[in-house]
């Protein structure tokens, strides 16, 4: 009889637990908190980028590092869309794909194709202006007054009572001869020294010379990289950008930008996908409606089939989608309609652990077993075919997801091998302990009416 | 069991089955989706009622962008494909359809374009068919390791070729579906295809798995003088209702996702339904009879 207590005990806190698992997905849900679900673009409408990055020209121990430098290029580029979560990755084709590079870029909610592709694509803008110090002093001002009361202040639609703060001055990157990373001689800090072309030269000298004694400031992607004073005229088109805190490693990226014009990598745009968010919702709603659906028939099917048994098995079956849902959210994985169509699969397959564990032990009852003897037998004889039988799933669903070049088959490999791994523990360890816990001693009739199940075979 | 004595029944209709697919991969082809072959796909929806196919391929071909094809979808929408579009051309596309035949402006809502450039579809096509192969591969390898200890009558990487013989079954029947589908229908190979395709070939080799452990075990508390053909029938029989169950549970939640699921995996479910009705034929009806087939052609040759 202690046994006996000990798998009710574990029962009543299994269930405890998953019925608090069940809450925490539910309010952080609707809550919206940093575990809520990650929706992927067929889900939630965005636009998908692929982009093959052409490294032929590049040196073969370059190429990563180029490769990273593109990425980060790109990403402050997709940042400036102000895109909640974008993802900016590189993907290596490896030997199977061929070796080539891509860059894959995902702007959730973004469905104007055109601008996102222009944006990524453009050149970086460098550019020198001639600070007015008095509007900024006063926009300055303005931004102190303001701020306390914790609205942030848009300088671009501030009002600039005394003029634009900055003054365009014409001389642009595309003035520029070339870049360069050089380190100041006395502070040893590095800085990006800049060549302008005769046109460039020219103008800078001129600005210089006009301006002695004011503040330039150079605006990279439209950011003020630094504003140094201007003591002399500097004939000859030769500046220096150092900002204060600069490291070495971001003057080089600033020289590698506006070096190569455009990015360190050529990239040509070689697949698009746009989803709407108003496609994106209904395949949610139809996913999870599916879902709601196929749990609700397999629970009535394994009750009706394998009478108490089987309505344990539906518990564990309802703990079995909690723990996946929670891993969701924990990990996080990326849920799309292929992802979502293999965790409904993954249910009906969660079932399967349970139905060979329960046709075994009818088989121990059929040899006159008593019930808990035949729980045990059953689950120990049906251990070997649910290890080989899951092990291959998992060779599947690794080799999905290590080949796959689709979020969407990625997405689905993943839910797919946990799926697996998840429906071996609730069987083996969830539905054994229910069962054990109201497995009766006696051999009534209602007991073994109970425990039967399906036809008599 | 019925199932070891009429064998060739069984094997006849997989053959027949098979025979069939393969017929219609050879007639009508398959019908590849742009992941793989490359190309745009443009889904619009209109605001009202949407213009006739006629009309839409008259706008379209204007545009001058090569050959396509245009079918509608749903009560309001067109499915558009084309070749692997530019930026330009994607949009003049889109400016021509968003006019009636008066030139004046509809409400045309572009819900979905897809585009892949051929070299991501050929890397994709690739890819697809090594990943197939290695599934394959890798399970054989596995079933011969797990199966390692049984060697007397059938030896263990008979075991695996078996499973070879109805994993490949498994892969044909749903292509076969998926021709006369791509045919009639419009039903393409794509990556969720494959997708469909390697989640069979798990569930099936599960399914084999399990008669196949049950003929393990039996071995094991063999008898003396019991024939190996006993011994199969009486595992067959022993996991029939079981291989049955697990396949109700998930066809019940494909059915559902079929009907109730979202339009984006709808062809994915069916190459699934088909698969795996295929899949729990081939492990009870084609792998385990055929490990006893396999012992009379040993027996056979012994002699």
């Amino acid at each position: 009889m202690r046994r006996m207590t000990k798998h009710r005990s574990i029962a009543v806190i299994l269930l405890a637990l998953s019925i608090l698992g069940g809450y925490f997905i539910y309010s952080s849900e609707v809550k919206k908190s940093d575990f809520a679900f990650k929706l992927g673009l067929d889900l939630s409408g965005g636009t998908h980028l692929v982009y093959k990055a052409d490294t032929s020209d590049i040196a073969d121990g370059d190429v990563q590092a180029s490769m990273s430098s593109l990425r980060d290029v790109i990403e402050r580029r997709v940042n400036l869309f102000g895109v909640s979560e974008p993802v900016v990755q590189v993907e290596e084709g490896g030997v199977v794909g061929g070796g080539g590079h891509k860059l894959i870029v995902e702007l959730p909610g973004v469905t104007d194709v055109n601008k996102a592709v222009a944006l990524i694509g453009k050149t970086p803008v460098l550019e020198f202006k001639l600070v007015n110090e008095a509007a900024l002093t006063d926009l300055q001002a303005q931004i102190q007054a303001l701020g306390p009361d914790g609205k942030p202040i848009d300088i671009s639609t501030a009002p600039a009572s005394k003029g634009e703060p900055f003054i365009s001055t014409g001389l642009t990157g595309r003035l520029l001869d070339r870049a360069e990373l050089e380190f100041d001689q006395r502070t040893g800090e590095p800085q990006v020294s800049v060549q302008f072309n005769t046109e460039g030269s020219e103008l800078f000298a001129k600005i210089t010379k006009e301006n002695v004694g004011k503040r330039i400031a150079i605006f990279l992607d439209g950011t003020v990289i630094s504003s140094p004073v201007v003591r002399e005229e500097i004939s000859g088109g030769k500046a220096q950008i150092s900002g204060g805190s600069m490291t070495s490693k971001e003057a080089q990226s600033i020289v590698r930008d506006l070096n190569y014009g455009a990015l360190p990598v050529p990239i040509t745009l070689e697949g698009t996908q746009k989803i709407g968010a108003s496609l994106g919702a209904s395949a949610l709603h139809a996913s999870v409606q599916s879902g709601i659906w196929a749990f609700a028939f397999i629970a009535l099917f394994l009750i009706l089939w394998y009478r108490l048994p089987g309505l344990l098995a539906s518990v564990s079956l309802a703990i079995y989608v909690v723990i996946m849902l929670l891993l969701f959210q924990a990990i996080p994985v990326v849920l799309t309609s292929a992802g979502l169509a293999g965790f409904i699969l993954s249910v009906g397959m969660a079932v399967d652990a349970n139905i060979l564990i329960f046709e075994r032990m009818k088989e121990e009852f059929k040899r006159g077993r008593d019930i808990h003897s035949g729980i045990f037998e059953g689950f120990a004889r049906a251990w070997f075919s649910i290890r080989d039988g899951n092990l291959s799933s998992l060779i599947t669903a690794a080799i999905l997801f290590w080949l796959s070049s689709t979020p969407l088959v990625k997405g689905f490999a993943l839910i797919f091998g946990l799926g697996v791994l998840v429906s071996m523990f609730t069987a083996i360890t969830v539905s054994r302990t229910f069962l054990l816990a109201v497995a009766p001693k006696s051999h009534g009739k209602v007991s073994t009416f109970l425990f039967n199940n399906g036809f008599k075979n | 069991m019925f199932v070891v004595l009429y064998r060739k029944w069984f094997y006849a209709v997989s053959a027949l089955l098979v025979v069939a697919s393969l017929a219609s991969v050879a007639v009508w082809g398959l019908q590849y989706g742009i992941d793989f072959a490359g190309g745009s796909l443009i889904e619009l929806e209109y605001a009202s009622a949407r213009p006739t196919v006629e009309m839409v391929q008259k706008q379209i071909a204007a545009t001058d962008v090569g050959a396509f094809s245009a079918r509608e979808s749903g009560d309001k929408g067109f499915i558009i494909r084309t070749k692997h579009l530019t930026q330009e051309q994607h949009d003049a596309v889109i400016s021509a359809l968003s006019k009636d035949a008066a030139g004046k402006v509809t409400g045309a809502d572009e819900k979905r374009f897809d585009s892949v450039g051929p070299l991501l579809g050929q890397e994709a096509a690739r890819k697809a068919l090594v990943s197939l192969a290695l599934v394959i591969l890798a399970i054989v390898l596995f079933i011969t390791y797990a199966f390692r200890q049984v060697s007397e009558p059938v030896s263990s990487w008979k075991y695996g070729l078996i499973a070879i013989i109805a994993l490949v079954h498994d892969v044909i029947i749903p292509t076969g579906a998926f021709a006369i589908l791509g045919h009639f229908q419009g039903f393409e190979i794509d990556t969720l295809f494959i997708t469909a395709l390697l989640v069979i070939l798990g569930f099936s080799i599960h399914d084999t798995i399990v008669v196949f452990d049950r003929v393990r075990e039996n071995l094991k508390h063999r008898s003396s003088g019991e024939a190996f053909e006993h011994i199969v029938g009486k595992s067959i029989s022993q996991t029939f209702v079981r291989s049955i169950n697990t396949s109700m549970t998930v066809l019940i939640s494909l059915v559902i996702m079929y009907f109730v699921g979202s339009e984006a995996t709808r062809h994915f479910v069916v190459a699934l339904l088909v698969g795996i009705t295929a899949g729990t034929y081939s492990s009870i009806f084609l792998g385990s009879p055929l490990l006893v087939t396999f012992q009379k052609l040993q027996e056979k040759k012994s002699r």
